[in-house]
């Protein structure tokens, strides 16, 4: 069961973490950076929400702010709730008692997110010690038991072997081992498996998936791919320039897109299944500037089926007929009669037929 | 020898011919690496011929080793009928204008400190091709073409650029010497998909403009399915298999293509991710394992895989593999 977005104080017993109308400015030189512009969702104890957007859409900021991984530089506003806990605007020394214990983060660079110093072991133990207090004896026997966990080949060795010895794969095994080391009830995981080969990354995402179950931890996974959210979330946030532009459970998304966006970004993807030379849908154009956002809608500069309305006026945020789950910002979403009316003279254009499934 | 064989090869009018090509780096005392261990590949004039494998497994070394930037240990790399590991450097500097590079971050393989159009001016400056006026009029050109105003990069320098635009640059640069090849070492890993797409329709759009012969390099099987005609998977300094990228992608026959096909994510929840028939990561080129080198990783390895290293042979329609126990059937070789 998915927890509508508008928030009217109905909270269910599962809601680990509330975010409304969060906004994340940045002060620079050229002016105000609005990063995050208003962003609401919630997301249940035990579930995983994928976070997809383009570079700039704000998907990382908004992962740090929850965090309270920002510099000092950020100009915050709006509520993070978590475990019904105000924690916007926490001191670094209040969050350092929800990170580690209560949520963590696995980033999208293990070779630089490694102390390349320190023995993995000791990297591991670290927040066992900071955190939970524990002892070097306990520390080292649950450092050890998190490499078996996040299946680690010959676990006692890696102890006390440094970053560099170990491979990619390895090292991200590491970083979650870390991030998963003081039980989080909250888990971020940044673009994680980017970095990582294909057969690899696939190894990873279970991985997370399988500990999720384990540990009826939630997980936020934010990543540019529509490819690893679609098997791996119970729910996708569709971000661009620093809003939220479609929310749904991940099944109903991808089989009733409402976004233009969240559809052109299917369909510049290359398909696996596609002939070779197939003509690839692209977006034209960049995303918007943060600093002086469109006044209307903030795709509709980019977007092929947009109107006089889209440029004036910011769609809100409203549920689909089929479901109170799904949410969409758009004026003529996909499957209007509008809209219809433009694919069928673009699909036609560009010689690709039903390209939308 | 050496697990691939040259019974891929074909005859024609190849741009590039690389044979029996051997790249190994010294490690001191601690032996060497094998990083690219005796492969051979042919691109036809006009074609894209698609190298595809895990990091490590000697795809961007090939690149490089055909550029000759990394000297080959032993093998032939002919281009337009001459070996160039066999030329002298001034000679190299002259074969080279007709093969260029692109690479996998456009913003660092521009200079920060110069204006962008100067980068894409400088080939022309070295070679001393034509007057100054023709000079500019080519370079304004081949802007126009990738989708970038002169004005602009005239006055900008590549930071005041996106990743795509950088990468547009980078493809301008590639082009105002007329090259007949283009190596392309991962030229879109580093962009947003929506800005993939741009670039791999603007590469095929300038393919067929300026007549060009491509070597795409990299890891996404879609990305290198959709842009080549044929392609080459590699695994730990080896060809595995080589087909025409339907074909390939259709009936995968060796079962390191498959593992690969199945690992890729699909954007569709619907179909259910049955878990990945593979573990662990590429072993290390320092100490290849014996026979065929992805044995240790392979659900169909027996006996005979850890001794004896698989041959490329043909199962039809142009369609060849090195394994001992190909998914689909060899033809008999007549």
């Amino acid at each position: 069961m998915n927890v509508p977005i508008q928030t009217e104080g109905r909270v269910s017993d599962g809601t680990l973490l509330e975010v409304t109308d969060l906004k994340t400015h940045f002060r620079t030189e050229r002016g105000l950076v609005r990063a995050v512009d208003g962003v609401t969702f919630s997301l249940e104890r035990g579930k995983s929400l994928g976070v997809v957007g383009e570079s700039g859409s704000g998907k990382t900021v908004l992962s740090r702010t929850i965090m309270g991984l920002l510099p000092s530089t950020a100009v915050l506003d709006g509520s993070v709730k978590f475990a019904g806990q105000e924690t916007l605007g926490m001191s670094p020394k209040q969050m350092r008692h929800l990170w580690g214990r209560e949520m963590s983060m696995v980033f999208q660079n293990p070779m630089v997110s490694l102390n390349p110093l320190m023995k993995v072991g000791k990297q591991i133990m670290e927040p066992l010690d900071i955190h939970l207090g524990m002892d070097k004896r306990n520390a080292r026997e649950t450092a050890l038991t998190l490499l078996r966990d996040v299946r680690i080949p010959e676990p006692e060795k890696r102890l006390d072997q440094f970053p560099h010895e170990l491979s990619g794969g390895m090292r991200q095994r590491v970083m979650i081992a870390i991030a998963l080391a003081c039980g989080p009830t909250l888990l971020f995981a940044d673009e994680p498996t980017t970095a990582l080969d294909v057969t690899v990354q696939a190894q990873i995402l279970e991985l997370i998936g399988e500990q999720r179950r384990d540990r009826n931890m939630s997980v936020i996974l934010v990543t540019h791919d529509l490819g690893v959210v679609a098997g791996h979330t119970d729910e996708i946030a569709v971000m661009y320039g620093g809003r939220l532009v479609e929310k749904a459970p991940t099944k109903q998304l991808f089989a009733n897109m409402k976004m233009p966006y969240t559809m052109s970004l299917m369909r510049s993807i290359p398909k696996i299944e596609d002939p070779s030379h197939t003509r690839l849908l692209t977006i034209p154009g960049r995303p918007p500037d943060l600093v002086n956002p469109p006044k209307g809608c903030g795709f509709a500069p980019r977007c092929a089926y947009a109107r006089t309305k889209c440029l004036e006026e910011r769609p809100p945020l409203v549920p689909t007929v089929e479901s109170d789950d799904h949410v969409y910002a758009c004026w003529y979403p996909v499957g209007s009669p509008e809209f219809e009316e433009r694919d069928v003279e673009i699909l036609s254009r560009v010689g690709v037929a039903g390209a939308a499934s | 020898m050496a697990g691939t064989g040259n019974a891929h090869l074909r005859d024609g009018d190849a741009v590039l011919r690389v044979e029996d090509l051997v790249v190994e780096f010294p490690l001191g005392r601690k032996g060497t690496v094998s990083a690219v261990a005796g492969i051979s590949f042919d691109v036809l004039r006009g074609e894209t011929l698609g190298i595809v494998g895990e990091s490590g497994c000697g795809k961007s070394t090939t690149g490089r080793a055909i550029m000759q930037i990394e000297t080959p240990r032993s093998g032939s790399v002919v281009f337009e009928g001459t070996d160039l590991t066999t030329l002298s450097f001034g000679d190299l500097r002259e074969a080279r204008t007709k093969i260029q590079m692109i690479f996998q971050d456009p913003i660092s393989s521009l200079n920060p400190r110069r204006k962008v159009r100067d980068s894409v001016m400088e080939p022309l400056d070295i070679w001393e091709r034509g007057t100054e006026a023709e000079r500019d009029a080519v370079v304004d050109a081949v802007l126009e073409n990738v989708g970038i105003d002169p004005d602009r990069a005239a006055e900008s320098r590549p930071h005041q650029f996106s990743g795509g635009q950088c990468q547009r640059i980078s493809i301008a640069r590639a082009l105002v010497l007329d090259p007949t090849l283009i190596i392309c070492d991962e030229p879109v890993s580093a962009l947003d998909v929506s800005v993939q797409a741009q670039v791999l329709n603007l590469l095929e759009d300038l393919k067929a403009e300026y007549g060009l012969t491509l070597l795409f390099i990299a890891h996404d099987l879609a990305v290198v399915k959709n842009i080549s005609d044929r392609v080459a998977v590699m695994y730990l300094g080896k060809l595995c298999e080589v087909a025409s990228s339907d074909d390939l992608y259709g009936r995968p026959a060796h079962p390191y293509t498959n593992v690969l096909l199945e690992s890729i994510p699909v954007p569709d929840p619907e179909i259910v991710v049955v878990g990945t028939s593979i573990t662990g990561e590429p072993p290390s080129p320092v100490n290849p394992p014996s026979g065929c080198r992805f044995h240790p990783r392979c659900p169909a390895a027996d006996e005979i895989c850890t001794t004896t290293e698989p041959i490329m042979r043909p199962i039809g329609d142009g369609h060849f593999v090195a394994c001992h126990h190909p998914l689909v059937t060899p033809v008999s070789v007549s």
